[in-house]
Order: structure tokens, then C-alpha cells, then sequence
């Protein structure tokens, strides 16, 4: 059942059932783990040493937000749910926003600005060089994430560009295994989802190289 | 700035959840405390008592260095409440959760080795002969956090001249108790269980050293390591060996729980020192547990007049 099908004895086209009912929906939904990680905060739930706490949710949040962003393809074709991709967008922004949290909840909070320890930090430690590697990758998508960007840049470049968030998931993934003590129990269970969400693109790509597949028509847009 | 906590009530002043919660039990063993106090006037014994009660005889601390400090002291609530436990979990919150049933109560700590006088202890025989001090340490771990905390304990020196070591105890081996039954814990392969934990002898025998059986004039918390624990403050926190059943004397140093799980980040000293690089964790600089900015780590934890000459003729860069 398509909800719009409801919806549209409302006079309301799908395309305006998501851009006025689903994107702000979401928006809102999207906000919920700041909203409580704040209220927490004001509430004095974060525990005895609250930056670390912090630092670990925005920390999860940018990853699931990354592979709730990386579903939406697989979703879409599983599914047969084309509409999908119109909200693509919003959740990698989202992805970068919780990111732009935890890298500034690093310098301003936990570092507080002191620039020496912070250049020594990203050159010494791994899993901080490559987040913030990580980091500064994710800056070029969400400056190009708006249409006319995407016209700009054509959208077989944009979606060349847009491919680095493979790269950006998988060091992600890394930078959290490698800034685990010792119980690596959590961070495998991001390797493996990430696993499945990557093994799926790969298995298309095999299959569409295979001669009789159809042509795939995938916008870039979203 | 919403770091900032309540502080009208000290957390020391609140009946603890769980003596409430137990207080006929905590009123029968208090009245069974009362007649062994009876027959051994002047000695609580913290093996009769339910963690979290009142120790008595306790030779109050000072703030004087190096037994002391006149350090803020970290919150009651947060000592309890951010632990490193992994036999309970590996979260700082699971070890306060987990803990919660475990059974402290009877206790035994065998002592064997390279001693005149091996022997299987109950733990009220073990502290019986001692007199509980107050000490009030500084706690850095090696994740680059620290507390000031006020133990109450006894001095290791005197507990190991008891057992008379031979010529040949040149390292003490600490054990944890190993009961994945009630330390889930255990039931993953996290570390190697049982913990281990070492010291060289001349380090066991320093004044500073000191086997711990409370905190706050309490008997410790399960999760703060119940019933005895380690506790050398001038080394990283996961030196300080918690839930102790076993006591060796070694010619050969040991090795430790984390020595065994990654020989390149933690070394059998472990002693604190910002200047040995750490490949996850600056040892620069600490966050004390209730402040915002980080603060200078001081080498030995600011200890260095007391224990610096143990290591005088190291490579501190070899041996961390």
C-alpha cells in the first residue's frame, strides 16, 4: 500500500506528500538523539565523566546515520520503493551533522582549542588520524549535496565524488575498532552491518556486468 | 555548564539504595558484628560486614603528602558509579549494574610461593592482625582520567612480612577471583581471566603500596574491587588488582592480564608518566573526573620523590 494513495483524496501529489508530510517528519525524528543526549546533559545523566559520554553518542549516531544513509539504495531496489532516494539527502546531512558534533565536542570540549595537543593527537594516535581524515572527507559531500551543485558539477562527477562515502563508512568502522581497548564486540557488529551494505553494491555491480541485466536509470540527485 | 553537579547533599550522606534496601539483613549482620566486636573489642572486621557499612578502628588519614592530599576529593557517586571492572562488564556504568549480587562473604586469599608461610586465609583472618588506616590517593588511569580517592586499607609491606618471603620472592603475583557465574564478565573472552596482576618485591614493600578493603570509611563497593583490592597510586589504574583470591611469590616476573592482551601498549610497570607515549592515549595531560579542563600529569602521578628512586637506572621508555 502506497500511503500517498490515501493522502491523495487530499489533493496531494506523492511528490508533495514527502516534501510537506515525510521530509519534516523525518527532520524531526532525525533530531531525537541530540535532543536526548541534551536533555541528559541538563539532567546530569551523562554519568561521572560527561565528555567521553558525549564523544561515544555523537560517535555512534555519525555511524548510523552513515549506514542508515547507505541503505536507502538497497532499500529502494529491494523494495521497489523509488521515492526513497528523496530522502537521501537529508539523512547524509545528518550524518555530517552528528559528526560536526563529535569533532567539535573533541576540540572545544575534551582538547579545549589546545592546537598542540590536537596536531599531536592526529599524527600519533591512528584511530584519530583517520577520523579526522574521515572528517574532512565528509566536508566535500555536504558542500555539494544541494541541486545546484549537483548541476555544476554534472551528475556522473557529483556521483564519482559522492562514491568516497564508501571509503568514509569503512574508516568509520576502522577508527572505532581501533579506539577500542579491548572488547572489540561492538565495532564488529558496525564491520559486519557495513559488510552487508557494501556486499550488496558489489553483487549488483557483478550482476549488472553480467550482458542481459537491465539498465539501471539511478538518479543522482537526492 | 551542564557538567556541573548537584552538591548540596555529600553523596556519603545518603543511605546507600541497596543498605536500604537490605536493612533487616544489614540489622542482623550489624547484631552479629556486635557480638564478634564483643569478643575482639575495638575491631570491625569488614568481612562481617555488608559492603557499603561503616568501617570502625579506622586510623583516620591525613592530607599531609604522600599519604594524603588535600586534593578535592572525587565524589562518593562517582567513584562508585565510573568503574573499570571488566569481569562485570566493559562499560564504566556495567560494573555498578553487575555487581550487585556478588557474593564477598566468606572469602578466602591463599597465599603461596615463595614464602616460609604459605596459607589459605579467610579474610577477616587475613586483616585481623593489622590496624585499617585512611589514605587519601591520587587514581590515574591509563585512559587519561583521574580521582583523588580516600581508601582505607593496610600497608602492603606489612601484610608481606607476615608471609616471610624467601631469598628467591622477587615478584608478588596478585589473582582475581575467577567465578563467571557471578562475574558475566568472564563469560567472554575480553582478557584472559583469571586478572593478574605484579609487582616487583622492593615496589610490594614500598610504604605507599596498600591492600585495600574500603573507600569513604566504607567497606568497598563490589564494583570498586570487594572485598580486597590493590591500590599503588603511582602506577595506572589497571595495576590496581580488585576481588584479590590469591597471593604468589615469584622469581620470575609474572604476566599480567593486559601485558598478555596487547605487550605493546601496557608494560609490567605501568608506571605513570607522561612521557612515555601510549598509542591510544596521550599521557600528557588528565581529565580529574568532575572537572572541564584537563590538567598536567605529573610524573609517578606526584609521586616521583617517593618512588623515583626504584626506577633511577631504567629506560622508562623500555620498561613502561
Amino acid at each position: 500500500m502506497r500511503p500517498w494513495i490515501l493522502i491523495s483524496t487530499f489533493n496531494m501529489t506523492q511528490q508533495e506528500w514527502i516534501e510537506r508530510v515525510v521530509k519534516p517528519a523525518l527532520f524531526m525524528v532525525c533530531l531525537i538523539p541530540l535532543a536526548l543526549i541534551t536533555w541528559d546533559a541538563f539532567n546530569n545523566q551523562l554519568g561521572a565523566n560527561p565528555i567521553e559520554k558525549i564523544m561515544r553518542r555523537t560517535g555512534d549516531w555519525t555511524l548510523r546515520f552513515l549506514f542508515i544513509t547507505l541503505t536507502i539504495t538497497p532499500a529502494r531496489q529491494l523494495l521497489n520503493m523509488p521515492w526513497l532516494i528523496k530522502l537521501r539527502r537529508m539523512l547524509g546531512l545528518f550524518a555530517f551533522f552528528y559528526a560536526l558534533l563529535h569533532f567539535t565536542n573533541y576540540i572545544w570540549l575534551d582538547q579545549f582549542f589546545d592546537a598542540d595537543e590536537i596536531i599531536k593527537d592526529v599524527i600519533k594516535r591512528k584511530y584519530i588520524t583517520i577520523g579526522f581524515a574521515c572528517f574532512l572527507m565528509l566536508i566535500p559531500l555536504a558542500i555539494t549535496s544541494t541541486n545546484n551543485m549537483v548541476k555544476r558539477l554534472g551528475g556522473k562527477r557529483w556521483q564519482k565524488l559522492h562514491k568516497s562515502v564508501y571509503v568514509i563508512s569503512i574508516g568509520g568502522v576502522i577508527h572505532y575498532l581501533w579506539l577500542v581497548k579491548k572488547d572489540l564486540g561492538e565495532p564488529l557488529i558496525y564491520a559486519a552491518l557495513l559488510a552487508i551494505l557494501l556486499g550488496y553494491r558489489i553483487w549488483r555491480y557483478l550482476r549488472k556486468k553480467a550482458p542481459q541485466t537491465p539498465q539501471n536509470t539511478m538518479s543522482p540527485i537526492g | 555548564m551542564l557538567i556541573k553537579k548537584p552538591t548540596e547533599i555529600a553523596s556519603s550522606e545518603i543511605t546507600d539504595k541497596r543498605m536500604y534496601f537490605n536493612r533487616r539483613q544489614f540489622i542482623e549482620s550489624a547484631l552479629g558484628v556486635a557480638s564478634a566486636a564483643a569478643v575482639l573489642p575495638g575491631l570491625l572486621l569488614p568481612g562481617a560486614a555488608q559492603a557499603g557499612t561503616r568501617l570502625a578502628g579506622v586510623r583516620p588519614g591525613s592530607t599531609k603528602a604522600p599519604f594524603g592530599t588535600d586534593e578535592e576529593r572525587t565524589t562518593y557517586e562517582d567513584v562508585t558509579r565510573y568503574n573499570n571492572f571488566y569481569e562485570f562488564g566493559v562499560e564504566k556504568e556495567d560494573p555498578a549494574l553487575m555487581s550487585k549480587n556478588f557474593r564477598t562473604k566468606p572469602w578466602t586469599v591463599t597465599v603461596e610461593g615463595e614464602v616460609n608461610k604459605p596459607a589459605v586465609y579467610q579474610l577477616e583472618d587475613f586483616i585481623k592482625p593489622h590496624t585499617l588506616e585512611e589514605r587519601i590517593y591520587r587514581l590515574r588511569c591509563v585512559e587519561a582520567w583521574s580521582m583523588v580517592i580516600p581508601w582505607v586499607g593496610i600497608p602492603l609491606a606489612d601484610i608481606v612480612k607476615r608471609f616471610e618471603p624467601t631469598s628467591k620472592a622477587k615478584y608478588v603475583e596478585f589473582t582475581t577471583l575467577h567465578d563467571p557465574a557471578q562475574m558475566p564478565g568472564q563469560r567472554r573472552a575480553v582478557l584472559k581471566w583469571p586478572y593478574v596482576e605484579g609487582l616487583r618485591i622492593d615496589e610490594a614493600m614500598h610504604p605507599l603500596a596498600m591492600l585495600a578493603v574500603g573507600l569513604y570509611g566504607e567497606t568497598l563497593p563490589n564494583q570498586n574491587g570487594a572485598p580486597l583490592r590493590l591500590v599503588v597510586p603511582w602506577k595506572y589504574g589497571f595495576k590496581n588488582i580488585k576481588s584479590i583470591v590469591k597471593i604468589r611469590f615469584l622469581e620470575k616476573q609474572p604476566t599480567t592480564a593486559w601485558m598478555a592482551a596487547g605487550p605493546s601498549e601496557y608494560g609490567f610497570y605501568a608506571n605513570v608518566n607522561p612521557e612515555v607515549n601510549h598509542p591510544r592515549w596521550s599521557q600528557a595531560r588528565e581529565r580529574r573526573i568532575g572537572e572541564f579542563l584537563k590538567r598536567k600529569t605529573l610524573m609517578f602521578n606526584g609521586y616521583a620523590n617517593q618512588v623515583g628512586h626504584m626506577y633511577a637506572a631504567m629506560d622508562l621508555n623500555k620498561y613502561f
